[in-house]
């Protein structure tokens, strides 16, 4: 789960590390008073979504008296925002973020989050702030250094003083990182993120240290532990079908082809995916039903993927284990039958309870075309959408 | 022979919900001993036949338990993989789905050293063929023979199951690792025990996009193995970025892609089916001579 920028930095505050004042606005009026509480000379007007990119895309404005914040406020607040991370209808601005300007001296990264193949959590951080950080990795991999944190000892403060000599910083300014990197990965351990990245990480002109920009991810896995972090959600800013998805624990990503697909399990999600574009045909959707599929969720779960106008054929997947096949086949039935299905449907069921399951359809009367194998599921739904 | 479980693993269940009783049942009537399951607070009762125990060690006392299946919800499924391992159990397999990254890491970060081999999380488990069914796979698919098979996804292993036994090639041990970040058992301590099974002749793998297990994979593979290995990766077609962490890129240099991880296993020996659906027929014309 994804936060704006200024609920990362009320977090950044709560733990400690350092960010510039600011306040949140919605109204150009709002961010006038904003700058004058601020009193600083130079204040800097973000609209606040779900993306990076902000600055290249006109969503950042530097000014320098309240009279000016109102202006760029009014000009950012409901423009739509189109950057590289935006999707293709872009994002429309709500809320600005305005913050005191700073003197920037240096500009670096950091970030905190997990390391797969170490099984440990890894503290990235370059002198090479303010760019792409994959950009850097892929011209200067030199310039990305890395601290792996073992889970159960956790982040000592030792490794933290490396890691600042290495930046090149002075004795002062390795005191203050110290506390800076230790609240972020309090933050980070505290409240199960799953990354943290601070794009730049500023030294001023004075020798402070400030989060610049905070981009802060959650483990969606332990947000039940976090009701306070679940509450920061902001249902604007993610795709409405993915969305509806996630509310019933269903797994969906939107695509642009015109065969839904309903399947049980990501990897086999995945391979569908494959199997149709290797039959010549192009899918609508990934979407994994998960392990405790049953009657309801099939239902919802064919909601979803008729929502879709593109979808001129549904196939649905299940290999059994946990699933019970019966189960599924109860729900295509219930399905069919109250959304009056009218696209070609074709259904594949194995493993776990499948005979059971073939005869409810078999017996159900409904228009369905059942597949044995995966390779005539996906010939037998290309087929159907070539025929439609 | 097998790898991880055959018909002498005495199996227990952690977790006696509907889940873990239905797949206790099933379990049960497919060769495997289950001999016990753990439910705090109901000690000294019976599900389904089946004795129920307040703690891992009670369980172990009494039967002589060497496997346990975990079926707890995420909340507690970290603390009874340490309890399966503080009592020192051959094998913890866990199925759980959803446990926070966090809570395994350092899980697993506790398991070094330990006498017990994790399966999963995330996992649908392990089936020797006529012999030991540990998890939640559909074990009628399966036939014994001389293929081992290892998967990160649950469903997608039996689709390489199905169309193996479909050929008349049966399996060895069926393996699912887990889909979750974190994972006790991952390919290459799989394929290690695969090489050293003299019953495995050839080796089923099916990876998916994201991380970089598979590229390691496939340099044990060229380096260490002798056996025939063809491969599967799911998701040549998943849009980028929908999965994968921003900065985890770095780290892995840029790996995670389907198309890199096939080139990979090519590059190193292993036979990679273009289609979902022709993994059993790669692996036969990979390594001929395995039905029966």
């Amino acid at each position: 789960m994804n936060v704006h920028e200024y609920q990362a930095k009320e977090l950044f505050r709560e733990f400690g590390v350092a960010v510039p004042e600011g306040e949140l606005a919605t109204t150009p009026e709002e961010a006038e008073r904003a700058a004058k509480n601020l009193g600083t000379p130079v204040v800097v007007v973000k609209a606040q979504v779900h993306a990076g990119g902000r600055g290249k895309a006109g969503g950042v404005k530097v000014v320098k008296s309240p009279a000016e914040a109102k202006t760029a406020a009014s000009e950012i607040l409901g423009m739509t925002l189109h950057t590289p991370q935006t999707p293709p209808e872009g994002k429309l601005v709500r809320k600005v973020y305005v913050e005191a300007g700073s003197n920037i001296k240096d500009e670096l990264y950091l970030a905190i989050l997990f390391d797969r193949a170490a099984e440990k959590f890894a503290i990235v951080a370059s002198t090479e702030g303010g760019m792409e950080i994959e950009e850097v990795a892929e011209r200067t991999p030199e310039k990305i250094l890395t601290v792996l944190v073992d889970p159960n000892v956790g982040l000592r403060d030792y490794q933290t003083r490396a890691l600042g000599f290495q930046l090149g910083f002075d004795k002062p300014l390795v005191d203050k990182l110290v506390p800076f990197v230790r609240g972020l990965f309090d933050l980070f351990m505290e409240k199960d993120c799953s990354q943290v990245e601070i794009n730049p990480l500023i030294v001023t002109e004075e020798g402070d240290l400030f989060a610049i920009d905070g981009k802060v991810n959650f483990d969606s896995n332990a947000l039940y532990r976090h009701p306070e972090i679940a509450a920061l959600r902001d249902p604007e800013e993610e795709d409405p079908r993915e969305r509806a998805a996630a509310e019933i624990d269903l797994a969906y990503v939107g695509l642009d082809g015109s065969i839904g697909c309903m399947v049980n399990g990501a990897g086999l999600a995945m391979a569908t995916l494959d199997m149709i574009h290797h039959c010549g045909g192009t899918p609508a959707n990934f979407l994994d039903a998960g392990g405790g599929a049953d009657k309801e969720k099939v239902k919802e779960a064919f909601k979803l993927i008729l929502r879709d106008e593109n979808v001129k054929a549904i196939l649905v997947n299940i290999f059994g284990g946990i699933v019970r096949c019966d189960l599924i086949a109860e729900g295509v039935v219930a399905a069919a039958d109250e959304l009056g299905v009218e696209v070609p449907l074709v259904v594949r069921l194995q493993g776990t309870m499948a005979t059971e399951g073939r005869e409810i359809l078999a017996q159900s009367n409904l228009n369905i075309t059942p597949a044995e194998t995966l390779k005539e599921a996906g010939e037998l739904a290309v087929a159907a959408v070539k025929g439609a | 022979m097998a790898i991880l479980c055959d018909k002498n693993t005495k199996l227990i269940i952690q977790g006696m919900g509907n889940m873990g009783t239905f797949h206790a049942g099933l379990s049960r009537e497919y060769h495997t001993q289950v001999v016990g399951g753990v439910h705090p607070g109901k000690g000294g009762t019976e599900k389904d036949g089946i004795p129920i125990f307040d703690t891992v060690a009670e369980a172990k006392a009494a039967t002589g338990a060497t496997a346990s299946c975990i079926f707890v919800p995420p909340p507690g499924a970290a603390d009874a993989i340490l309890e399966a391992a503080e009592n020192e159990l051959d094998l913890a397999v866990c199925i759980t789905e959803g446990i926070p990254v966090i809570d395994m890491a350092r899980a697993k970060a506790a398991l070094r050293g330990s006498k017990t081999r994790l399966l999963g999380p995330n996992c649908p488990g392990v089936v020797t063929p006529e012999q030991c069914r540990i998890g939640i796979m559909p074990a009628a698919i399966t036939r014994p023979g001389p293929v081992g098979v290892v998967s990160r996804s649950g469903t997608l292993t039996y689709e390489a199951v199905d169309q193996l036994s479909r050929l008349g090639i049966g399996q060895s041990t069926c393996v699912g690792i887990g889909g979750d970040p974190v994972i006790g058992t991952n390919f290459i301590d799989a394929l290690t025990l695969f090489q050293a099974d003299p019953e495995t002749k050839a080796v089923v793998m099916i990876g998916e996009i994201g991380g970089s297990a598979e590229e390691e994979a496939a340099e044990f593979v060229k380096s260490n193995m002798d056996k025939p290995v063809a491969a599967f990766i799911a998701g040549q077609n998943a849009p980028p970025g929908k999965r994968m962490g921003h900065a985890g890129a770095i780290i892995a240099g840029g790996k995670g892609k389907a198309s890199d991880k096939m080139a990979a296993l090519e590059a190193n020996g292993v036979a990679v089916s273009p289609s979902p659906a022709e993994i059993g027929e790669t692996l036969a014309q990979h390594a001929p001579g395995l039905t029966g």
